[in-house]
């Protein structure tokens, strides 16, 4: 039987190397030969865990219902397994929920150029597997005149970008107010907290995937395959609900770089634009600049008509 | 209460009696059903990379699958209404099989389930007070109560019947009759949970129609039944138990009624999607017709189609319906036909164009097939395992010997 197809018929024969990046993003299914062929890798008995690890994963309780001790427990556990994985000392952090607090992304369609800094920064901040080639924000490529999604291009790789008569539109988890994902799924593996972000717990998640089938943005992401970590790449400071290493088998997405903005930082890919396309902050805050552009511009969401109330904007000059 | 013990003595040791063909058909199963424990014990070292779904089409053969044995599992049904409560004494003859049939489609259904699953050893996070069970807001939390129950009450009633029955009793306690009749609801409900599990979503407008659940169980009535016809066919014909041909007929009657809507449906959600075509329409048009240039499913639609129009056709002639060869290559004909419709046919293209608009091909890989064929075989096994039971005991030659002195 033949492997997942090619997927668009438009596409350019040129930069090789990238083109074929970014097009393995979502296509993890065209490596299943290629991993396969590697044996199964470091397979001791318990995973290459000590016993009382494998058991402790195993039995790990879901976040909401773990003591503070089980959590403790829990965090040092993910950093020992990314140590011997990645051979690299993360520190797994918990932090929480700031009060007062509610999470909001507006996109300034006009200045967005294509670039994908965005994309890029985030793989590198949230530990993406580089060989899965994940990544959990699209750029899509617009025609000029609509805004139809199936006239975009997720795989638009010109010489330089913009393009002429085109128009750019990244788009990610947009923590949407009225989840589908969290009510589709069967074990409360995933859900909003109170600063507005739709969380994963990945020690939780069985990988059914109903939250992939839910949501209308194509935000949540699967891992076909062991994601893979090089110990150059890796970075060490992590959020148990956000980029800390995740395993074969769960889903994940984009938690707004809950690690960084819950430490009142920018996510990574609002400080990778180059062009300021990206304002993000807190809905609450009068004084935001995001609350600025909800009162003064026109601004629209993408699939409103479905009620899922995205935390995520657009907008023009 | 020494009957309880030998019952299920005897049953093993029916079981595992019979003629060399017999055994071949099981050491057979067993060898595919192994064949396939071997592929998934590679896809759960290595993940569903080994299959060919995608972040694009994240789910494919395992849950096309699942969505077709429920409403094999489903149609049981149609044997123990007219059974019990219509007292249709040639109906009741065969309604054990059918039931023995619901018990094996819907472990098939499970099973399709768990090898689907990313993380099968966190199963448990699915029992509720242990783990965390998003019930009633998720609908495979649905699922799994509607199906684990539907698989206690069909296989309680089989075994309390049975046992009745190699004790050369009859059925007659009330209590008895109210779980039969939980069970006939019951049977609706698992196809119409396993349909709302995918017209819930909204983002995916060839599911998101209320049209979905009565598809689902019209083509379950016309899958169904075409797979009991069958195998009381060949229960006939290897067996001493002799089915009558009414209840061949009155299941006949079902299919033809049964395939006859679901066409309608089909034609129905045709109209919708094509007259005034919109982006709703792009999944249909991706099925039956290809999206830029991409179209693998396109031969297996229509191929389902033709089958299921000759097989309509084969049915309403009423000369053809009643000739047994006829019969057959219509049953075929449906379950074929219902098979590619409500599985691959409908599951696949959901997610194509994917909710970004980008069209993105699936086909299954062999560890997929494999697996697949292993959990037939599987089914395939339990029904042959209880069939051998229910024949005996109905034919009387398995009874309880009360122990001497």
């Amino acid at each position: 039987m033949s492997k997942t197809k090619k997927t668009r018929s438009d596409e350019r024969e040129t930069g090789i190397s990238r083109r074929s990046f970014i097009k393995g993003a979502g296509a993890a299914g065209s490596m299943a030969i290629a991993v396969t062929a590697v044996p199964a890798a470091s397979a001791a008995s318990w995973g290459g865990q000590t016993m009382k690890d494998a058991f402790g994963d195993f039995f790990q309780d879901h976040y909401k219902n773990m003591t503070p001790t089980e959590l403790e427990q829990a965090l040092a556990r993910i950093e020992r397994n990314a140590k011997r994985t990645t051979g690299v000392d993360i520190k797994c952090e918990n932090t929480p929920p700031i009060p007062g607090v509610v999470f909001g992304y507006a996109i300034n369609i006009s200045k967005c150029k294509g670039y994908r800094d965005c994309v890029y920064a985030c793989v590198e901040e949230n530990n993406l597997g580089r060989d899965s080639q994940m990544q959990y924000i699209r750029v899509l490529e617009m025609e000029q005149g609509n805004r139809n999604l199936e006239k975009s291009d997720h795989y638009y790789d010109p010489e330089t970008v913009p393009q002429k008569d085109k128009y750019y539109m990244p788009v990610q988890c947009m923590q949407c107010e009225n989840p589908p994902c969290v009510k589709a799924c069967p074990v409360e593996a995933t859900w909003k907290e109170p600063d507005g972000i739709v969380v994963i717990d990945y020690n939780w998640c069985i990988g059914c995937r109903m939250c992939m089938g839910a949501c209308p943005y194509w935000a949540r992401h699967f891992n076909w395959t062991e994601p893979e970590l090089p110990t150059e790449v890796v970075n060490p400071v992590t959020h148990y609900l956000g980029n800390r290493p995740r395993m074969r088998g769960v889903t994940e997405k984009c938690h707004f770089c809950v690690q960084r903005t819950r430490k009142g930082r920018l996510p990574a890919c609002a400080e990778a634009c180059p062009n300021g396309a990206r304002i993000f902050g807190n809905l609450l805050d009068p004084q935001s600049e995001i609350r600025y552009v909800l009162e003064n511009k026109d601004v629209f969401r993408l699939k409103e008509e479905l009620g899922t109330e995205p935390k995520m904007w657009y907008f023009s000059d | 209460m020494m009957a309880l013990p030998q019952f299920f003595a005897d049953a093993i040791r029916e079981m595992l009696r019979g003629p060399r063909r017999y055994w071949g058909w099981v050491i057979l199963l067993v060898a595919l059903f192994v064949h396939g424990v071997f592929y998934y014990i590679n896809q759960m070292q290595t993940g569903l990379v080994v299959t060919g779904m995608s972040d694009q089409v994240s789910w494919g053969f395992y849950i096309s699958n699942f969505a077709f044995f429920v409403g094999i599992a489903a149609a049981a049904v149609l044997l123990v209404i007219p059974a019990y409560i219509f007292h249709r004494k040639d109906i009741k003859h065969v309604v054990l099989l059918g039931e023995g049939m619901a018990v094996a489609a819907v472990l098939v259904a499970m099973l399709f389930v768990l090898v689907d699953l990313g993380r099968p050893e966190r199963a448990w996070h699915f029992i509720p007070f242990i783990g965390r069970f998003n019930f009633p807001n998720s609908i495979l939390a649905w699922d799994v109560i509607v199906l684990n129950g539907y698989l206690l009450l069909n296989a309680a009633i089989l075994a309390y019947v049975l046992f009745l029955h190699y004790r050369d009793r009859e059925p007659q306690s009330t209590v008895y009759m109210v779980f039969v009749v939980i069970a006939m609801f019951w049977a609706i409900s698992i196809h119409t949970v396993t349909a709302f599990m995918f017209s819930s979503n909204p983002s995916r407008a060839m599911w998101h129609t209320s049209l979905l659940g009565p598809r689902f169980i019209s083509s379950a009535f016309a899958s169904g039944p075409a797979l009991i016809i069958i195998t009381l066919g060949v229960i006939s014909n290897i067996t001493r138990y002799r089915i009558s041909r009414t209840a061949i007929d009155t299941l006949a009657l079902i299919l033809t009624i049964a395939l006859q809507i679901s066409l309608f449906f089909v034609g129905v959600e045709l109209f919708t999607d094509f007259y005034n075509e919109g982006q709703h329409g792009a999944s249909i048009r991706y099925l039956f017709l290809g999206l830029e240039g991409l179209g693998s499913l396109r031969p297996w639609i229509w191929a389902a189609l033709v089958m299921n129009l000759i097989a309509v056709t084969i049915l309403m002639i009423h000369p053809l319906r009643r000739n047994m060869k006829w019969l057959y290559v219509a049953c075929v004909l449906t379950f074929l036909g219902i098979w590619i419709e409500k599985g691959m046919g409908l599951i696949v293209p959901g997610f194509i164009p994917t909710t970004l608009g980008e069209v993105f091909e699936y086909s299954p890989t062999v560890t997929e097939l494999s697996i697949a064929l292993g959990i037939w075989s599987f089914g395939m096994l339990v029904f042959t395992l209880l069939a051998k039971l229910i024949i005996a005991v109905e034919l009387g030659t398995l009874r309880y010997k009360k122990p001497e002195g």
